[in-house]
């Protein structure tokens, strides 16, 4: 039985076939997504904790969503008037939720690695709902569903991940994603906003949209307002001149994507955003679906809980 | 540097009397390197002889060295002994009981204490302490400018005259250039060698690990090696034109050895230092996002790692310091980018360079003992030598003896070490500092830390 991991931290976790397995599973999940009665009683009795040490409005909302279509009980912990605010640490809030034995742990901080620590310190399964700017897994996965749905397959496609790829998890793991599922990734964003050595992940980068057209799939970034602070970009406006994607930048047949929230008029003109090409209502749409089969594939899909259900 | 201002401070120790028979004397300085008896009396090296020619003295034990190796008492120019004021990450006792069993004969502390050793009151209690506490001689460098703000110099003179070998605001840099010069200038009144932590903060900002493949990977600031370099070329040349003598401490990178390179070429009174963890490790291990390879300045590229080993073996670096840097377990025990910086290095330095160049056959072992006793030179401490007439300052290594870091706790108070869980080959059996025995292997001086 070819299962992933007993968490999810990092899309490095997975081989190629993981991630098929966890879409084909999502696949399924959506259907139950358009029944009216959209719950389905795999989890039930089981505990979910989310552990937000970020603000997050879709990818909270839907791993709540996620657990509740799955008859789990669900707890929500959000840093403001939690513990966290009182000073505890992330190791004594982990070992206090631990005892109330949850089957999985769904952490996003602001820290590269949080994840990762608080699976040392629980014995749930954990899933990285980001950590710092490292990686975002589920988003990935999401991204992934929703492309192989419209492309059938990754293979040969060629996506461009326009924007502050510098400060974004979600570039991160889709690059991994993306090619691991071998697709040809290209980063392109100001010079000041492109990491030193991403070639590295196993993608080509430029600082111009001069070749935008070789892309199958632009993939744009959430430009956001304080990295004018840091002085990594001069202006909004320089920015939005430069890189900002439009209807008249978008070739016909590219496919449009973005993790959200949009700054509309910024890294996406409302053209765009609202044009046929754009598939970030299906993004939003997947995130549910596939949040459900990376929890069903930790708890259910292990061979020993499979063993004793 | 010669003056009669006391400059170590240690607790009095009994002094030994011990015959260490047939140990394989290596000293680099004296050219000896085969086995010997040392006879120690009085806390001094008394005589040396062909093995099994000496007899232990009346009142001492006799160590039978077979096949273990005895070494001049290793010197560390940088550690951090958290006192004052951070006691609960270590003191002067577990620093130098840590140092001891580290095989060092002396160590230096740095200022960045809580209060500052920017004041010749702070500094005063600190070597009355030490008389008290240290079981290894220390030596105390005071900041440069007060409570390290890089603004207002301290009171230089008055604290050479309180003891202080030197000067450095170490974990921070001096910023501003016309600060730094100041200093230098003021050296030629009070003497004492200026030790730089050297960091543009412009360049490094908000970095916690190396700029390169794997802070892009990882989505941690990086801090650039430029950061380092550049400032080691500001101050290399603030160094000439005030004829001041420096001493850049724990370099990382490739491009600060070029920076040293030109300086010394210059003939620019510069000396340089480097620790056993820029020499064995790189930033690959910040792939496991485990706090203990979280240090500044950070692990950097393989590039870098072989340039300081050639740097250190050819003596363009000087020696060897560890930045022993300890901090409380719940302070590590944190995602990587709040953690603080550094790592514990005096219990785990010589067998970390052992193990790691010393048996691929990077580095040699004379080069590496050496190097690990030359930072007293560059603060004007005698060095320790295995000599008829020299105080007893030596280690006896066995260079068989694999243990693995940790597994039975650590002599400092702190267990932040990034060598923890290594399988590290080269293990001190004794130490003897100013002529006492510091460290005795079967002795513990704690219990295990929990991990």
């Amino acid at each position: 039985m070819n299962r992933i991991g007993r968490h999810l931290l990092s899309i490095d976790d997975l081989d190629r076939s993981s991630i098929e397995r966890i879409l084909d599973r999502a696949e399924s999940f959506d259907e139950v997504s358009g029944r009216e009665i959209k719950k389905v009683p795999a989890l039930r009795g089981r505990t979910i904790v989310n552990l937000f040490y970020e603000s997050s409005t879709r990818t909270s909302s839907s791993f709540e969503l996620a657990a509740k279509r799955l008859s789990a009980d669900v707890v929500s912990i959000r840093s403001q008037g939690s513990a966290v605010d009182k000073g505890e640490s992330l190791k004594d809030t982990v070992q206090t939720l631990s005892a109330y034995d949850p089957a999985a742990i769904v952490i996003r901080s602001p820290h590269a690695g949080a994840a990762g620590l608080v699976a040392r310190w629980t014995p749930a399964a954990v899933i990285n709902a980001g950590d710092g700017k490292r990686e975002h897994p589920t988003q990935a996965l999401l991204d992934v569903f929703t492309l192989r749905r419209r492309l059938g397959s990754l293979d040969g496609a060629n996506i461009w991940i326009v924007g502050d790829v510098l400060h974004s998890r979600v570039a991160r793991s889709n690059i991994l994603a993306f090619t691991q599922m071998g697709a040809t990734v290209t980063v392109c964003g100001p010079p000041t906003l492109i990491p030193r050595e991403i070639e590295a992940l196993g993608c080509e980068s430029t600082s111009t949209l001069d070749n935008l057209g070789d892309a199958d799939v632009v993939y744009v970034l959430r430009m956001q307002h304080e990295r004018m602070r840091d002085s990594f970009v001069p202006s909004l406006r320089e920015y939005a001149d430069r890189y900002q994607i439009t209807t008249a930048r978008l070739h016909p047949g590219q496919l449009l994507m973005h993790p959200g929230p949009v700054n509309r008029g910024v890294e996406l003109s409302g053209e765009a955003i609202d044009s046929p090409q754009a598939l970030i209502g299906a993004q939003v749409r997947a995130g549910v679906a596939v949040r459900m089969a990376v929890l069903y594939e930790l708890l259910v899909g292990a061979p020993s809980l499979a063993a004793v259900a | 540097m010669s003056d009669d201002c006391k400059r170590l401070f240690h607790r009095d120790g009994q002094p030994a009397e011990l015959l260490i028979a047939g140990a394989h004397v290596l000293d680099p300085r004296t050219g000896l390197d085969e086995p010997r008896d040392i006879l120690i009396r009085d806390g001094a090296v008394a005589e040396l002889g062909e093995p099994g020619s000496l007899e232990a003295p009346e009142n001492g034990d006799t160590l039978d060295a077979d096949g273990i190796h005895a070494f001049p008492g290793f010197v560390d120019p940088h550690v951090h002994l958290r006192t004052p004021g951070q006691e609960y990450k270590e003191d002067l006792e577990t620093g130098t009981a840590a140092a001891a069993a580290g095989g060092f004969c002396a160590v230096i502390a740095m200022p960045n204490t809580d209060p500052v050793v920017d004041d010749a009151s702070v500094l005063r209690a600190l070597t009355e302490a030490a008389g008290r506490q240290a079981s290894v001689p220390v030596g105390f460098l005071a900041a440069i400018t007060r409570n390290l703000k890089g603004k207002e110099l301290t009171e230089m003179a008055e604290l050479r005259d309180a003891g202080a070998l030197g000067f450095t605001d170490d974990g921070k840099p001096v910023v501003h250039a016309g600060t730094l010069r100041k200093a230098l200038q003021y050296q030629r009144l009070c003497g004492g060698v200026v030790a730089l932590h050297e960091e543009d903060p412009g360049l490094s900002g908000e970095g916690a690990m190396h700029e390169g493949a794997v802070s892009a990977r990882l989505g941690i600031a990086g801090i650039p090696s430029l950061a380092e370099s550049t400032m080691i070329a500001r101050d290399a040349a603030l160094a000439a034109y005030e004829d001041a003598r420096v001493h850049f401490q724990h370099l990382s990178c490739v491009e600060s050895v070029e920076a040293l390179e030109q300086a010394k070429s210059k003939g620019i009174r510069v000396s340089a230092e480097v620790c056993p963890h820029h020499l064995t490790l790189t930033d690959d291990m910040v792939r496991t996002l485990d706090s203990r390879f979280k240090m500044n300045p950070p692990l950097r590229a393989e590039r870098d790692r072989r340039a300081l080993v050639c740097a250190l073996r050819s003596g363009l670096i000087d020696c060897v310091a560890t930045d022993h840097a300890p901090h409380a377990s719940h302070e590590k025990e944190v995602p990587f980018e709040q953690a603080p910086m550094g790592t514990t290095g005096l219990e785990t330095a010589f067998a970390a360079l052992f193990t790691e160049l010393v048996l691929p056959g990077e580095l040699e072992l004379e080069v590496v003992v050496e190097r690990l006793s030359a930072g007293a030179a560059l603060y004007g401490l005698p060095v320790p030598r295995i000599e008829p007439g020299q105080p007893a300052n030596l280690c006896l290594v066995d260079l068989d003896a694999r243990f693995d870091v940790g597994a039975n706790g650590y002599f400092s108070r702190s267990d932040n070490c990034c060598f923890h869980g290594r399988m590290l080959q080269g293990k001190v059996l004794l130490t003897l500092a100013a002529g006492t025995v510091a460290f005795r292997e079967r002795m513990r001086a704690h219990a295990p830390a929990v991990s």
